[in-house]
């Protein structure tokens, strides 16, 4: 890889590019996701969905992570270990937060008797459903590539100061709680 | 962030990476069996293990197409044989209904998918972005590895789903909803749909990776002086179809996901007022036709992912076997350009008898018939490099003209369908599936075949034996024509589609013979498929040597590497280029390498 970075001289490194046109690939499918969302709603039987509480707690931990994932590579860069090991943990136990509460969110439902999957479930449910829990996957997703990071960190046995895992990584983050903060307007908006 | 602050990450990542990988640019150092062969992470192996692959699969798709025109063409008869071999598929030696559709279903599967879109990309691809950009490897050969192995995944799920007691996927590769969605209501809706979709899932993340590496190999990766306008049109070509991909495949996993939740979770996304055997589901409130939407939203652009790679490798090998420059080389980069785009906007030309708004349909009429303008640039393109040129008829060139022809007479009845009142008539016909199998089928299979002729010394430094290619080569596209001409007229007699036996019905009885005939000619040009089949495998070990480091004459880098390659490419340093791809023919040259300096007095072109 040193050949590339060397004899091409370029601007942008080539995964952190492929991050990139991948953040592009995945908004598809949430795009493809939402139109179908959009044109479903304008079809008969649509119920207005309660976005459940919990939500905008799950909102807040996403939007806090963003900004603890900025502050460890903050720290990395400026070499304090310490600090950036502390900060991707919290990154990482607050994605964990995250994916509880939406979870929790879902169960509430079946407290309530609204059916998100099975007989007697309404589409309008099963879509809240359906493109949460994929972004939680994407969430648990960016969780995992902090989990491996941090292994690398702690290992002796190669002493790594590579700031490009975890830029790739925290654009990856940056992009899912983004995703996240379109599609809760989204819900909220286009009940 | 400062351009500063990249550098030094980039300086600190240099560092690192000099220990670790120094072994990776010197070809020299050992490599087991397993990291060499198996789990390679150089883009030449990968790409030899996607052709052998999509070998095998067009193997098994092109036996379907055989079994079911057996069939088709002898609805009376029967085959014994079939019986032992598919048991209560063929009871009595015929095919059965459900059998016939899961036949039809998995051909169109495994040829569009595992061998047009990976066999066809996969190879092409991961074999010549390195070599013509002038890389090393991929920017990411981990990634690239892994989409190989997604694709393996894919397969093996979908080999397997062959095997299960009811049967694979069955209702057409399209798999609409609601026939795929309730498996109670076909044999063919039940396991084998549930593979369908997993192994398709894994197909989508296997194509996903590949294209997010071609696209960041192509952009970053060039060598110096290679400019995006210098680059050969396969390196366009394969550009635009990563796009395609990359953009189009998540819809349709979208699609896939939410079909599961249908299937396995009952929730009613596709599912509304349905009742299957005099049962009243439960489901309410759903669109079918959203699922049609999210499908042909990846399906259209698919058949481009198909052809494009195809264009991009005719393109070059018509350029070279003419000792002619490209004619118009922008026209050619400009016209796959607007195909690309164009490919996204004409999805509901699938869906026209669906109770599409005629309004709505309007719109997607003219902008289908709007592809045939870059079509026709390419045509003309290709036909004016053709013209005057010094022809050497390689095997690859034999196929790239046929590839031509194909494509003019596969594109002429595309302009019939493209018109939704027409298409009133002629859906679902096999007007359709003649203008399908030739325009993107047969042509993009063509293409592959160019290219298998034209860089298989590059692949092996062998050479495909002649004879037997000139006998495959001809036996190919007369038979093509010969199967899909006479489908037209049937087409337009009404001959419906996904039927298992005509001569019970009055107005289409008349076409035993030829049905007859077309089913003859299908298994000749089956088995001149395996002759070529024979001829790979044979020539990988017994093959003519390849002695010439650029056998072809031709401009473009991978013939500056040694015969056989190692992994990194090039032994020394990267070569650097001074020129475009197509300087055929120029100051009474008849070809100047990428890699030569512009002489003095060198003429323009």
């Amino acid at each position: 890889m040193n050949e590339i970075v060397t004899d091409q001289n370029r601007r942008i490194h080539p995964h952190k590019f492929t991050m990139w046109v991948a953040i592009g690939s995945i908004l598809m499918m949430f795009a493809g996701l939402t139109s179908a969302y959009i044109v479903k709603r304008s079809q008969v039987n649509w119920l207005m969905i309660e976005i459940p509480i919990i939500f905008w707690f799950s909102t807040l931990t996403i939007l806090s992570s963003s900004v603890t994932i900025h502050l460890s590579l903050k720290s990395l860069k400026e070499k304090r270990m310490v600090e950036y090991r502390r900060w991707m943990v919290v990154t990482a136990v607050l994605g964990v937060l995250f994916i509880i509460s939406q979870i929790i969110g879902f169960v509430q439902f079946g407290k309530q008797d609204i059916r998100i999957v099975g007989a007697g479930s309404n589409a309008s449910y099963s879509f809240l459903f359906a493109i949460s829990s994929l972004h939680g996957l994407h969430v648990l997703g960016g969780v995992i590539a902090l989990l491996v990071i941090a292994i690398r960190a702690v290992s002796i046995s190669k002493r790594n100061y590579s700031t490009l895992p975890l830029e790739i990584t925290a654009t990856y983050w940056h992009f899912v709680d983004a995703l996240w903060i379109y599609l809760f307007i989204f819900f909220n908006w286009m009940k | 962030m400062s351009t500063e602050t990249i550098l030094h990450g980039h300086e600190v990542e240099v560092n690192v990476h000099s220990h670790e990988e120094h072994g990776q640019h010197d070809h020299h150092h050992e490599e087991s069996f397993l990291t060499k062969y198996i789990f390679s992470q150089d883009h030449k192996m990968i790409a030899k293990q996607f052709l052998i692959t999509g070998i095998i699969w067009a193997i098994i798709g092109g036996l379907f197409s055989v079994l079911f025109r057996l069939q088709l063409g002898y609805p009376d008869q029967s085959f014994p044989f079939l019986e032992d071999i598919f048991g209560k598929w063929a009871k009595g030696g015929k095919i059965s209904n459900e059998f016939y559709y899961a036949l039809v279903t998995m051909h169109g599967t495994i040829l569009v998918f595992f061998v047009l879109t990976a066999g066809l990309s996969g190879t092409f691809a991961n074999f010549l972005i390195p070599l013509q950009i002038g890389a090393r490897d991929m920017a990411s050969g981990f990634l690239n590895m892994l989409s190989y192995w997604f694709f393996f995944l894919a397969s093996v799920i979908m080999f397997a789903s062959l095997f299960i007691q009811t049967g694979p996927a069955a209702g057409g590769w399209t798999i609409y909803p609601p026939l795929s969605a309730l498996g109670q209501a076909s044999q063919g809706s039940k396991l084998g749909m549930d593979f369908w979709l997993i192994s398709m899932a894994m197909f989508i993340v296997s194509s996903l990776l590949g294209g997010l590496n071609y696209i960041s190999t192509i952009l970053n990766l060039r060598t110096k002086g290679m400019s995006m306008t210098r680059m050969p049109l396969t390196m366009w070509a394969i550009f635009f179809t990563a796009v395609l991909g990359v953009l189009s495949f998540p819809v349709l996993l979208s699609g896939a996901v939410l079909l599961l939740f249908d299937r396995n979770l009952g929730t009613s996304f596709f599912l509304s007022e349905i009742v299957v055997k005099g049962e009243i589901l439960p489901n309410e409130g759903g669109s079918a036709i959203l699922f049609q939407h999210l499908f042909w939203f990846l399906g259209h652009p698919e058949v481009y992912i198909i052809l494009l790679p195809a264009m991009g490798m005719v393109s070059e090998i018509l350029s070279v076997n003419s000792r002619k420059p490209i004619f118009g080389y922008m026209a050619m980069v400009g016209s796959l350009f607007a195909i690309t785009i164009l490919a996204f906007l004409v999805w509901a030309h699938h869906m026209f008898v669906t109770g599409l708004n005629p309004f709505l349909g309007a719109f997607f009429v003219l902008l289908t018939l709007l592809i045939a303008v870059p079509s026709a640039i390419k045509v003309f393109n290709w036909l004016t490099t053709l013209w005057r040129g010094n022809i050497r008829f390689t095997p690859g060139m034999l196929f790239s003209i046929g590839f031509v022809s194909l494509f003019i007479s596969g594109g002429l009845t595309g302009i019939f369908l493209g018109n939704s009142t027409l298409d009133i008539h002629l859906h679902d016909t096999y007007f359709v599936v003649a203008h399908f199998h030739i325009v993107m089928g047969v042509a993009s299979f063509f293409g592959m075949f160019a290219g298998v002729y034209h860089w298989f010394p590059k692949m092996y430094s062998r050479y495909l034996n002649n004879t037997m290619a000139y006998i495959h080569f001809w036996v190919t596209l007369v038979g093509a024509y010969l199967i899909f001409w006479p489908m037209h007229y049937q087409g337009l007699a009404g001959l419906p589609r996904r039927y298992t036996d005509f001569s019970n019905w009055q107005s289409f009885n008349q076409f035993a013979d030829m049905n007859r005939f077309i089913s003859t000619v299908a298994m000749i040009v089956f088995v001149a498929q395996l002759l070529f089949v024979f001829n790979f495998f044979y020539s990988i070990f017994k093959g003519r040597k390849v002695k010439s480091q650029n056998p072809w004459g031709s401009n473009t880098l991978e013939w500056t590497t040694p015969i056989t390659p190692g992994h990194g490419n090039w032994p020394g340093e990267l070569p650097e280029v001074h020129r475009g791809a197509y300087d055929y023919g120029k100051d009474g040259r008849e070809f100047i390498p990428q890699v030569e300096p512009i002489g003095a007095d060198e003429s323009k072109h």
